[in-house]
């Protein structure tokens, strides 16, 4: 749509600016006026440059929190991303069983995420859980409490039971915009399933499962509540991931100071994940509609 | 009869998903005797008792009053500030448009974890610690811009001569807002809410820092009564069964858009 240059649009976006800069500059000047001193309490506060960063950059904990995170970024993506096209596949097309299906896979994502940890914090116990009940009665050594391996798989397979759903219902949502006559097109060509897969709906479902993708990778690389309430980050630090950490180091130690210095590297790399996000984005916007 | 493969890949997938929340609705209704006791798979000793303990004890079920009033404020806030600033990028450019609309989404993307603290000095230094307000506008941070993104795209689809037209008929822009556009995009404002009403429900890290008691989520009264009294595990199912009904209830209206939700507006 052609739009028109009119600066006085600025009145209409004004108390949208106004509350988020409330919201989020705010308490972004904060973390930048900690990271920068070191405090003892009292309000008082001594100039420490940038020796925070220095010890972040530096610390052995958060490269590990920053690599345990990294890799659990991926796998999630490696298997929802699969696993939520190949559901989307086989979803119904219409009626009531398609309704049926959109509704009960959204359920998970309406659950609160400490809830979704109390769920499956219970269903793996081994004592009272179905899950960690039948592992133990078919003779898997399975305790997520004590075996690092365990605690993994845990929260793999909790994040793949939460947000799985969400990659398939974007996924579906491009497929049901593909016309009927391509797929009538395909069928006079005798084309494979698999050549109508890669050539007609995959390219189709490009733009969703670019908002897919990113989306689940930046959700998980914050993601905070879920583990803690399973796992508590452990056993040991097994499962700490980086917000985990960054809320153990800011609310449980109090050590302000790096945890400010370490919300501004985190703050940064996801400015620049979301950057390149909204590009490639906007980018396929205007191919669109071209 | 034939069996067709996607419907059985369709019924192993949604037996993964419900067999969790079956298992947490099956405890809900076990004695705790039953739950530590014997292994069952469904309740042989049938009790609303867990129900009972959080449906008369106001420390339990304010948490759900809390959470309500603290969600319809924001929703409100949130719905109020996003539909001139959506019109505003759908139908115009202006100066310093496009790193506007960006830096809305960075807030979306921006983890919890960072303004946990600086909101909690924030809302300190404000006295507003503890109040259902104080949450309100925290959750605006990431509600605000999705909203903004979901109307926009919604908005969008409405033909500008619409618009036109209304000015040349001599409506006045408020009076053409909401008389004749806002009607319009119903569905979409619907949709918006229902995005932020879900995000703000689901939010734990920021509710929880922000309150301490008359303002307590349920979400957070959950984590704390289990830790107190050790092993309830009967209400604490209950309990989680309860936060869920909420959304099951409203997700049925918005089944159709709840993809074009996630995707910002995108689909």
């Amino acid at each position: 749509m052609e739009k028109t240059q009119n600066n006085k649009a600025w009145f209409l976006v004004l108390p949208v600016l106004v509350l988020v800069a409330f919201s989020a500059i705010l308490p972004l000047m904060t973390v930048v006026n900690y990271a920068f001193n070191d405090t003892f309490g009292q309000n008082e506060f001594f100039w420490a440059g940038i020796d925070w960063f220095e010890e972040m950059v530096t610390s052995d904990r958060l490269h590990q929190a920053l690599g345990r995170q990294v890799i659990f970024s991926l796998i999630i993506l490696a298997i929802e991303v699969p696993l939520g096209i190949f559901i989307a596949l086989n979803m119904p097309k219409k009626g009531f069983w398609a309704s049926f299906c959109l509704v009960l896979m959204a359920l998970p994502l309406l659950i609160p995420f400490n809830v979704v940890g109390t769920i499956w914090q219970i269903f793996g116990r081994v004592d009272i859980g179905l899950l960690g009940h039948t592992l133990a009665a078919m003779g898997v050594d399975y305790n997520y409490t004590n075996d690092p391996l365990d605690a993994w798989i845990t929260v793999i397979v909790m994040d793949v039971w939460h947000w799985t759903s969400l990659v398939a219902l974007l996924a579906y949502a491009g497929l049901q915009s593909i016309p009927q006559a391509y797929y009538q097109a395909a069928r006079i060509d005798q084309a494979t399933r698999w050549s109508v897969f890669r050539y007609i709906e995959l390219p189709k479902m490009k733009g969703v499962l670019l908002i897919a993708v990113l989306l689940r990778f930046m959700d998980s690389f914050m993601i905070y509540t879920e583990p803690f309430v399973v796992t508590g980050g452990g056993p040991g630090n097994s499962t700490t991931f980086l917000s985990i950490d960054l809320a153990k180091m800011a609310t449980g130690q109090f050590d302000l100071g790096p945890a400010a210095a370490f919300s501004i590297m985190y703050f940064l790399v996801i400015l620049l994940i979301s950057w390149v996000f909204y590009t490639v984005m906007t980018n396929l916007d205007r191919e669109e509609t071209r | 009869m034939r069996i067709r493969p996607n419907a059985v890949v369709m019924t192993i997938y949604l037996l993964f998903l419900l067999i969790p929340i079956y298992w947490l609705v099956g405890m809900s209704l076990k004695t705790n005797t039953e739950i530590t006791g014997a292994f069952t798979l469904w309740p042989q000793d049938l009790t609303f008792r867990n129900y009972r303990v959080i449906l008369t004890d106001p420390s339990w079920y304010m948490g759900y009053v809390n959470s309500m009033i603290y969600v319809t404020m924001n929703v409100v806030i949130t719905i109020t500030v996003a539909l001139p600033a959506a019109y505003a990028f759908s139908r115009y450019s202006f100066m310093g448009d496009k790193h506007l609309f960006f830096w809305l989404l960075t807030n979306r993307m921006a983890p919890p974890a960072v303004f946990a603290l600086p909101f909690f000095q924030l809302y300190s230094a404000m006295n507003l610690i503890d109040t259902h307000i104080a949450v309100a506008l925290a959750h605006c941070l990431f509600n605000v811009p999705l909203a903004v993104w979901i109307l926009e795209g919604f908005m969008r689809g409405v033909p500008k001569e619409i618009d036109e037209t209304a000015y040349i008929d001599g409506y006045s822009f408020p009076r053409f807002f909401i008389r004749i556009f806002m009607p319009l995009i119903a569905s979409g404002i619907g949709v918006a809410a229902f995005f932020c009403f879900m995000f703000s429900w689901v939010e734990l890290l920021l509710s929880r820092t922000l309150t301490t008691t008359d303002a307590k989520p349920i979400a957070a009264v959950m984590t704390r009564t289990v830790s107190a009294s050790g092993m309830d595990w009967g209400v604490l199912a209950a309990a989680g069964v309860l936060t869920i009904v909420p959304g099951a209830l409203v997700i049925y209206f918005v089944r159709n858009y709840i993809a074009k939700g996630f995707a910002l507006g995108r689909v």
